[in-house]
Order: C-alpha cells, then sequence, then structure tokens
C-alpha cells in the first residue's frame, strides 16, 4: 500500500512538471491536456459542492431526530450499499471475516433440509487407510466371528500403540479385508438390531490435561483429532497452541452441519468444554456467516467464535486457521476437529457411552431423493444408497473435490459425512473443448453456468505443464502463492515449502485450486508428496 | 455423433508408431472432447484446460486477421494511386491481402506445428497447445512481403530454441512468436530495418518505386472478376504516386517528429490502422476490442496491460518534460527531440504498442508469475519499449525487445515477490501471536470452567491489517 501511495506521489509530481512545460510552452492553448485536467478539476469542484451541500441535510436530518434507523439520508448510496448484501444483524460486533475468494460450484442434488431415520445400513467396516501417518499393517486384535460393541478397541498402529482405534457399531466382526500388500483394508462389521454401546467412568473434573489424554487415547474418540501441519492423528505428546473446530462445510452438496448437531447441542457443548482443557491456548469456533441468522452453534459458550462469509473454500478449517492465527511447525502446531469428532467427545463426557452417531448427506443430481440420513461412521453406500439406479456413476465418499471412489460397495470414510454420486464423463464430445453445450463447472467467464448443474467426472483436457494464468490465487483465499509452493515441491526446495506456507495447507485447501487448474495438475496428490516429506524430515 | 466417433476412431494408429499416433491424437483431440474421466483427486474439473484458454486469444486475433488482410491490399493500392477510397475495389484488396497473407499463415503453421508434432511423438506425450497462439501471433507482426524462407528459417529457430529446448509449452522463457521476430531483425538487418518494405508488392528500381508484375493467383482471379464485369488488377508494373516513400510513421517521426508525420499520415489514419505497417498490428480500436475481451474473460491479465500502460504514459511524459516545449521546435532542432516532444496519446496509435502489451506481454508462460510482479513487468515493458524506440536511431520499434528482456527478468521479479510474501507471513504470524497472547490474559481473568462467565468474553482478535478479506 506505501509503496502503491509513493508511485502514485511520483506520478502526480511528473503529471504537474510536464503541465507546468507546456502549459508554459504553449499559450495559445491547444493543449488537450490542460483542458482535459481543468475540465476534471471543475467536475471534482462542483461534486464537492454537492457534497458539502448533501452532508448539512443529513446532518440536520439528524438533529431533528427524523433519522431514528441510522438509514443514509444522504445522496449518495454507501459503498457497502452498492458492493455487498447488508451484513445481518447478528454478526455486529462478532469478529466477521469476509472472503473475496473462492468458488461455489453449482451442482445439482443438493441434500434434502430433514434427516430420514428410515434408512439403515447393516455392514459397518472400520478402515485403516483413513488415518493418514499410520503403519499400513496395524495390529488387529479382533478375528472374523468376534462380536464387539460399538467403542471396542478392535485395532492400534504397532509404532504409536497408545492410539486405540474401535469398533463405530456393535455387532459381529465378519470380514477383515486386505489390501495393497497384506495391508489391512478394512474390518467389517455386522451390526446388531440393538446397538449396545461401551460405557465409560470419566475422568473428574479436576483431571489433569494428562489424565484427560490417557482417557481419550483409550476411549477411541482420539481419532477425531487430527494434527496441523500434515493433518495426521494428533501426536499425544504434543500439547496443541490451539484447537479449531469448523461448524460448516461450503465443499458443493455439503451437509448440513446444522442437523448434525440438532437436538445434541448440549453434547456437543460438553466436547466444547473437554476441548478447553486440552490446551492452554484457546478453542476457535468457525461458523458460516451466510447464515440469515443465529444458528445452534452461535449459542455455544467457551470458545472463541469466529464467523466467516464466502464461497468455498471457506468452511475448510484450514482457509479459517489462516485468517484466524496462521500454523506452523513446532511450537505453532495445533489440533483441529470436526463437528462429528466434537459430539462424539461430547457424548463421551456427557453420557459416558461411545455413540458415533453421524447425519450423512446422500447427494448427486442422479439420486432420486438426494436427503439427510443418520447413520454410524463406516456405513456401507451400496446400503445407505438403496432404491436408486446407479449406472455408469461414480459413487463418493466424501464431496467431489476431496472424496474417495469407494463405489457401492465401499463404506464411509471416517472422517465423511457425504455421499456423492456422479455420473461417469466417459463418453467423447465432439468439440467439447470449443463448444461446451453439455453443462460443465467452470471459473472462468467463457463458460457461463445457469443455474445448477449435473457434473460429469469428465476431465475437460489433458494435462499439461503449469501455465501462469493466475487462476489458483483467485480460488484460494489465502495469502499464499500455491503454484510456486507446488514447483518448489516437485523440486524439493524445503526453505521455499515453508516459506511458502506448505504447513497451512492440506489437500482440501488446494482442491478447488485442482479442480479450476487448466493445465489439470494434480494439485492434492503433490501437496500430499511434500507434507510426507516435511514430516520425514520432521 | 456416436458413429463419428467410432468412425474417426477407426483411423488411429497402432501406439508404436509414434509419430503417426501422436498426430492423430492432436487431430482427435482437436476434433474431441476425449471420453477420459477422472481417476485421483478433484472428482469434478474445470471446463477450462489449456486448449480452450488459448483459442480464446485465437478469437481475440481474428478482427485483426481480416482487418489485416484488407490493409495490405489497401496499402497496395494507396500506393498506386488507385482505389483510394476505403472500400473501392473492396474485392482487389482483400484478395491481394489472402494472396499475401495465406502463404504466411500456411507455411507458419507447417513448419511450427510440424516440429511440435516431431518432438511430441519423441518425448512420447501428446501435442501441446502452446502453437496455436504463437502460430497466431507469428503472421501478424511480419511484415506482408516477408519471404517465406525467411520465415520458414525464423519460426525453426524460436520453436526448437525457444521452446522444445527448453522443455516445450510451458517452459520456455522467451514468447515464442517474439523470437521468430527477432530472428528475422536480426537476421535480415539490411531489408528489415523497419522503416521500409512495409507496403506488399512494390519494388524499388534505382531510385524509384514500382508495382511489382502480378503472378498468376492474381491473374487467376482477374479472369473471374472481368466475367463479373468487376475491376481487375492488370499486369501491375505501374509507377507510384508522387512522393511516396513507403515510409512508416516511426520512421519519419524519429527524423522530423509529429509534424513530420501528420504530413504523411492523418491521425485519424493511423488510429484506425489505414496505414502501412505488420500485417496486424495497425488497428487501435480493433487491438482495444481483443484487449477488452480477454481482460474481461481473465484469459490475459489486466495488470500487465495496466501496468503496461501506466509505463507507457509515465515514459512519455518524461520525455515531454525532457525534451523543448513543441512550438520551439525548429527545422534545426535534432530529431530525437521531436521524437521525444510527442505526446503520449499520439506515441499510442503509432507503431505496435497496444497490440504487443495485449497480445505479447500478456503471454502467461513467459511473463511475470505473481500478481504483483505482473505489474512491475507490464510497466517495465511499456517504460523501456519507449525508451528504445524513441533514443535508439538503430531500432525504430522497441517492444520486442524490451518484452524479450522483460520475459528474461521475469523470474528475478517473482523471486522478489515470494520473499517478500515469506516475510509478509512471517511478520503476520508473530503479530496474531501477540494478539492470541492478549486474549489468553484476558481469559485468565475467570474461571474456566464456568459456563456464564465464558458466556460474555469476547476477544480483541486481530486487528485486520494483514487480513486479504475485509472485517466487516
Amino acid at each position: 500500500m506505501k509503496s502503491l501511495k509513493r508511485l502514485t506521489g511520483i506520478l502526480s509530481t511528473m503529471l504537474l512538471v510536464n503541465i507546468t512545460f507546456q502549459s508554459q510552452a504553449q499559450a495559445s492553448g491547444s493543449n488537450l491536456l490542460f483542458y482535459g485536467l481543468a475540465a476534471v478539476a471543475l467536475l471534482i469542484f462542483f461534486f464537492i459542492v454537492i457534497s458539502v451541500a448533501d452532508n448539512f441535510m443529513v446532518i440536520e436530518s439528524n438533529e431533528s431526530g427524523i433519522n431514528g434507523e441510522k438509514a443514509n439520508m444522504g445522496l449518495y448510496p454507501r459503498l457497502s450499499e452498492i458492493f455487498s448484501k447488508k451484513a445481518p444483524a447478528y454478526l455486529e460486533g462478532e469478529h466477521t471475516y469476509k472472503l473475496s475468494k473462492g468458488y461455489d460450484i453449482p451442482l445439482e442434488g443438493k441434500a434434502a433440509d430433514h434427516v430420514d431415520s428410515t434408512t439403515s445400513a447393516t455392514r459397518f467396516a472400520a478402515m485403516p487407510p483413513d488415518f493418514i501417518g499410520l503403519k499400513p499393517i496395524p495390529k488387529v486384535v479382533v478375528e472374523v466371528g468376534d462380536s464387539v460393541k460399538a467403542g471396542d478397541v478392535i485395532y492400534f498402529d504397532k509404532k504409536k500403540d497408545r492410539i486405540k482405534f474401535v469398533a463405530p457399531v456393535s455387532g459381529e466382526v465378519i470380514e477383515v479385508n486386505r489390501g495393497f500388500q497384506r495391508s489391512i483394508a478394512s474390518i467389517v462389521i455386522l451390526a446388531d438390531k440393538d446397538q449396545v454401546n461401551r460405557t465409560y467412568t470419566v475422568p473428574s473434573e479436576g483431571a489433569s490435561r494428562e489424565e484427560l489424554v490417557e482417557f481419550l487415547l483409550e476411549s477411541g474418540a482420539w481419532a477425531g483429532f487430527r494434527q496441523r501441519p500434515y493433518n495426521v492423528i494428533a501426536d499425544p505428546e504434543v500439547t496443541p497452541r490451539d484447537i479449531f473446530v469448523s461448524t460448516f462445510d461450503t465443499a458443493p452438496l455439503a451437509p448440513d452441519r446444522k442437523l448434525q448437531i440438532a437436538g445434541r447441542e448440549d453434547v456437543f457443548q460438553a466436547g466444547v468444554d473437554l476441548l478447553r482443557r486440552l490446551t492452554p491456548g484457546l478453542v476457535y469456533l468457525g461458523l458460516d456467516g451466510r447464515e440469515t441468522g443465529k444458528t445452534a452453534f452461535s449459542n455455544i459458550n467457551g470458545a472463541e467464535k469466529r464467523y466467516f462469509i464466502g464461497a468455498h473454500p471457506t468452511g475448510n478449517v484450514g482457509v479459517q486457521m489462516h485468517h484466524i492465527h496462521p500454523v506452523g511447525a513446532g511450537e505453532d502446531t495445533v489440533w483441529t476437529l470436526d463437528v462429528n469428532a466434537v459430539l462424539l467427545i461430547g457424548e463421551i463426557f456427557k453420557n459416558g457411552r461411545y455413540n458415533s452417531e453421524r447425519v450423512v448427506a446422500l447427494a448427486g443430481a442422479t439420486l432420486t431423493t438426494p436427503r439427510h440420513v443418520r447413520t454410524y461412521a463406516g456405513a456401507n453406500l451400496g446400503e445407505l444408497l438403496k432404491g436408486n439406479t446407479l449406472d455408469n456413476v461414480r459413487v463418493i465418499s466424501g464431496d467431489v473435490l476431496t472424496g474417495d471412489a469407494v463405489g457401492t460397495e465401499g463404506y464411509l470414510g471416517y472422517y465423511d459425512d457425504q455421499v456423492t454420486v456422479l455420473t461417469e464423463g466417459n463418453e467423447a464430445e465432439l468439440f467439447g473443448w470449443l463448444l461446451p453445450l453439455k453443462p460443465r463447472g467452470s471459473v472462468s467467464l467463457t463458460i457461463p453456468t445457469f443455474g445448477d448443474f449435473a457434473a460429469t467426472t469428465n476431465t475437460h483436457g489433458e494435462k499439461r505443464a503449469f501455465v501462469v494464468n493466475n487462476v489458483y490465487e483467485g480460488v484460494m483465499p489465502m495469502d499464499i502463492y500455491t503454484q510456486q509452493l507446488m514447483k518448489s515441491i516437485m523440486v524439493q526446495d524445503f526453505e521455499s515449502m515453508e516459506g511458502l506456507g506448505i504447513y497451512e495447507l492440506v489437500e482440501e485447501d488446494v482442491a478447488l485450486a485442482e479442480f479450476a487448474c487448466v493445465s489439470k495438475q494434480p494439485l492434492q496428490n503433490i501437496l500430499r508428496d511434500g507434507l510426507n516429506i516435511m514430516l520425514e524430515q520432521g | 455423433m456416436k458413429a463419428l466417433h467410432d468412425f474417426v476412431k477407426g483411423f488411429e494408429p497402432a501406439k508404436d508408431n509414434k509419430l503417426a499416433h501422436t498426430t492423430f491424437d492432436a487431430f482427435y483431440t482437436f476434433l474431441f472432447q476425449p471420453d477420459v474421466v477422472t481417476t485421483d483427486g478433484t472428482h469434478i474439473k474445470d471446463g477450462m484446460d489449456l486448449k480452450r484458454l488459448m483459442v480464446n486469444v485465437v478469437l481475440a486475433l481474428q478482427v485483426l486477421y481480416i482487418f489485416g488482410t484488407w490493409n495490405i491490399g489497401h496499402q497496395h493500392f494507396l500506393a498506386l494511386g488507385e482505389h483510394t477510397g476505403m472500400l473501392e475495389g473492396f474485392h482487389l484488396k482483400v484478395i491481394y491481402g489472402l494472396i499475401q497473407i495465406l502463404p504466411i499463415f500456411v507455411v507458419t503453421h507447417v513448419v511450427g506445428l510440424g516440429i511440435e508434432f516431431i518432438y511430441a511423438a519423441r518425448k512420447g506425450h501428446s501435442v501441446e497447445e502452446g502453437f496455436l497462439v504463437s502460430g497466431a501471433l507469428i503472421p501478424l507482426i511480419m511484415p506482408p512481403d516477408i519471404p517465406l524462407v525467411w520465415l520458414a528459417f525464423a519460426i525453426v529457430f524460436a520453436v526448437i530454441l525457444g521452446k522444445e529446448a527448453f522443455g516445450g509449452t510451458g517452459m520456455n522463457i522467451w514468447n515464442v512468436a517474439l523470437l521468430a521476430r527477432v530472428f528475422i531483425f536480426f537476421a535480415y538487418p539490411t531489408t528489415i530495418s523497419g522503416d521500409e518494405v512495409w507496403v506488399s508488392g512494390i519494388e524499388k528500381i534505382g531510385t524509384e518505386y514500382f508495382a511489382a508484375s502480378y503472378g498468376w493467383a492474381h491473374g487467376l482471379f482477374d479472369m473471374v472478376f472481368s466475367s463479373a464485369g468487376l475491376s481487375q488488377f492488370g499486369a501491375g508494373g505501374q509507377a507510384v504516386v508522387d512522393g511516396w516513400t513507403g515510409a512508416t510513421p516511426l520512421g519519419i517521426a524519429a527524423k522530423e517528429g509529429w509534424e513530420g508525420v501528420t504530413a504523411v499520415y492523418s491521425t485519424d489514419a493511423m488510429f484506425f490502422g489505414g496505414i502501412p505497417g505488420s500485417i496486424g498490428e495497425m488497428s487501435v480500436p480493433l487491438i482495444v476490442i481483443g484487449m477488452v475481451f480477454l481482460i474481461v474473460t481473465k484469459i490475459a491479465d489486466y495488470r500487465v496491460i495496466f501496468g503496461g500502460l501506466i509505463g507507457f504514459v509515465v515514459c512519455a511524459l518524461l520525455m515531454n518534460a525532457i525534451a523543448p516545449p513543441v512550438d520551439a521546435l525548429t527545422v534545426d532542432t535534432p530529431g530525437i527531440f521531436k521524437f521525444m516532444a510527442i505526446p503520449w496519446y499520439y506515441q499510442m496509435i503509432m507503431g505496435s504498442f497496444l497490440f504487443a502489451i495485449t497480445f505479447m506481454a500478456t503471454d502467461p508462460v513467459s511473463s511475470a508469475d505473481t500478481p504483483t510482479g505482473k505489474w512491475i513487468y507490464g510497466f517495465l515493458i511499456a517504460f523501456i519499449g519507449l525508451i528504445i524506440r524513441v533514443m535508439n536511431p538503430a531500432y525504430p520499434e522497441g517492444w520486442m525487445l524490451s518484452i524479450l528482456l522483460m520475459n528474461t527478468f521475469a523470474p528475478l521479479i517473482d523471486h522478489y515477490v515470494y520473499q517478500a510474501n515469506m516475510n509478509r507471513r512471517a511478520k503476520r504470524t508473530s503479530v496474531m501471536a501477540e494478539q492470541r497472547n492478549e486474549l489468553i490474559t484476558k481469559r485468565g481473568a475467570t474461571h474456566i470452567f464456568d459456563e456464564t462467565s465464558a458466556a460474555d468474553l469476547t476477544g480483541t482478535g486481530n486487528d485486520g491489517s494483514f487480513k486479504r478479506g475485509a472485517t466487516v
């Protein structure tokens, strides 16, 4: 800003010098520039006269008490009236961040606004690959045929054996599936009709932080704690600087988080209270400033509330952290949780039982009734989607930007609360790149989108070298040069990676940039490679 | 459509025949958007790809092609004193222009794309789209009478040494089209020094200028025109009109200043583009149309263009300030001062500044990467380019050289922008750490587990001075 001012100063000085030279030289007055400036000066003079008069009018109306409601009585609209929708009244006095960058992909098939309790799955899976930073072959402590309660330990990592992973539901273990190189892909449980939950004796109110951590590790709720940088399961040895929770999801066709805590506000509050005891710093809640009024999340006490107004990826906790207080390695390590993880902890501490219940959005243009359903972590997707004809479609656990294409035989990921169904785009299109007749999403104005549309999985182009048209900067509401960061990851330049902010990013934050990329570069994979390298380096 | 697709797919050569397969693939992906689906990462992708990005630039150039075609013929006949009206002999002008421009266009693409195809096959990747734009730009920046062999040499040089040697589209550090131009400029300096031979079909015999005789193609069209009762080319060989020199405005301005220029070309003609010059760079309004299109669709970065416009105006004003006042110019004043005294708006309509800053400087590969860097990059291109144009008598126009120079320095500009970004981010984090401590100190004043007392706690937050988005 300072340099801009200086530049303006120099420019105007030069202009002045020039005019002086020329106007002296040309008393005859054929100097266009001079007359042009004189005309502008005259206009500015008139503008000032009118503005001053207008201000007097406004002052008078205020004094006489006409303007009780603080409406704009002036002649000119206020800047905020022209350029932005008026921020809702409830945001007044709150910390609000307005992010102008980002893009909401207008997809068809948004989940309806109610929770359907009739849909249920019978098979649930715990999947070790959901968790980044574990060894591929964990120690499985159950066998096929064992019956488990929801919350019973079923496996743990051999290196990080303090962190226990538990069964999402009660029932009988029916499969232990192995994947690539004998790694454990999933442990499938056939759920009981009547769920039996493991119960806990929670630590006392005055319990120390160490006791709490020990209890959480054993309880199975620890998997919900993720550590930034790297987005790995939180290291129990580390005390986080702060804890961040994003209470809204801006991803395409995302579930409505308000439905997720509807009726369980006290449980969520209990979870937040617990979080406050785990950090010497602050617990931040990121709230959606685009809501028309206060939501249940606004009434949670004891956390720092920060409102965010903006398109995707504003709902990503990483973006929120960037604006609230950036993370980094070492002392700047923080923890993040999603709403479901907070509810899980709240349930343990308030009701003393393990309950992985969650509200999941079933979304996508091909579904007959996109809706929210209540189920448990790791539910079988095919059973959730029963009743839909699923021909030539891709079934994704998660959203269209970051989810995994697991298919109908797959299971809901541990951190996912959304199932998206997309039509496969395996059909060649005549001059598809030149004349985009079929609807497709784009941040470019040359491909207009009218209302919501049904996207396909076509790549719409081939992979190319990076071309700098600053499209990443246009969709990333962060002060980060994404492309340069990607390049420095590719050449493994550690200093640049650190300096350019690799610690602040995880895959979901660059997913929209990957969507918008004209070169179709796999940014999420590149970033994960970089994060893994940094993780190895310590 | 499915049938057409299968029909085209039927021609697909075997994969081991690399060149044939790459060539087929290039044409196939041109005709169809392939049925490839996403496998990893995001499941949906933006409809914008490199092909579409590039073709939008080509689209913006089409008006210049149409105008340039007509203008070649118009200048030719103007020099001969025939069909001097804009629309008089319109068919002759367009046909004459086409006969000149088509071979240039064809040679450019055959040579350039040929090299691209061979390299793509050798490296085993698909043909990249970079040459779509380069190939559309190169004919526009060539003089209409350019010998085709020179052109072919220039393109071979530009594409192989300027692009493929660096790894292909996206990796090159210099603008490919300008490299072709600069090759011609330095390889054939006597004939293309920039102040003559810009009008097509005029030959110099001794000290006199004559029209060159028309070729067989013209004769062919003459037969058509004579049967339709239209005016014809004739045999050619007639003398040019009295006083015609064929000099470009910049050539005159360097010697005689603005008065000398206006004695030959009217301001209107220079603004609308009815003057001799390279094929596509003359018409200001048409270039501005392309500029607006590229800025609105965000194909080209407005920062480079506006940075360039600012740099141009600043440099021109500086020169005006140095030069003696306009009415103090006499016949004896050195030409350079007369040139320097020309105000910026006249400077802008002469020569090819607008074309260069719109289509050449904004090349996303060779320009600076960062938004801030783009302002600096654009500003310096215009500033240095005008200095070369006005102050260096060897080069009548400076954009080619200044853009290539700034292409070279773009990574340096970016480097400092990245360093500044790193420092800013580090500073911001430390400021926020202080604010957090303040918040925590405040919180310490109340009991941490008392919900009622925690309810009215609001922090001070950050002051917003480092945020991108504004705080409401």
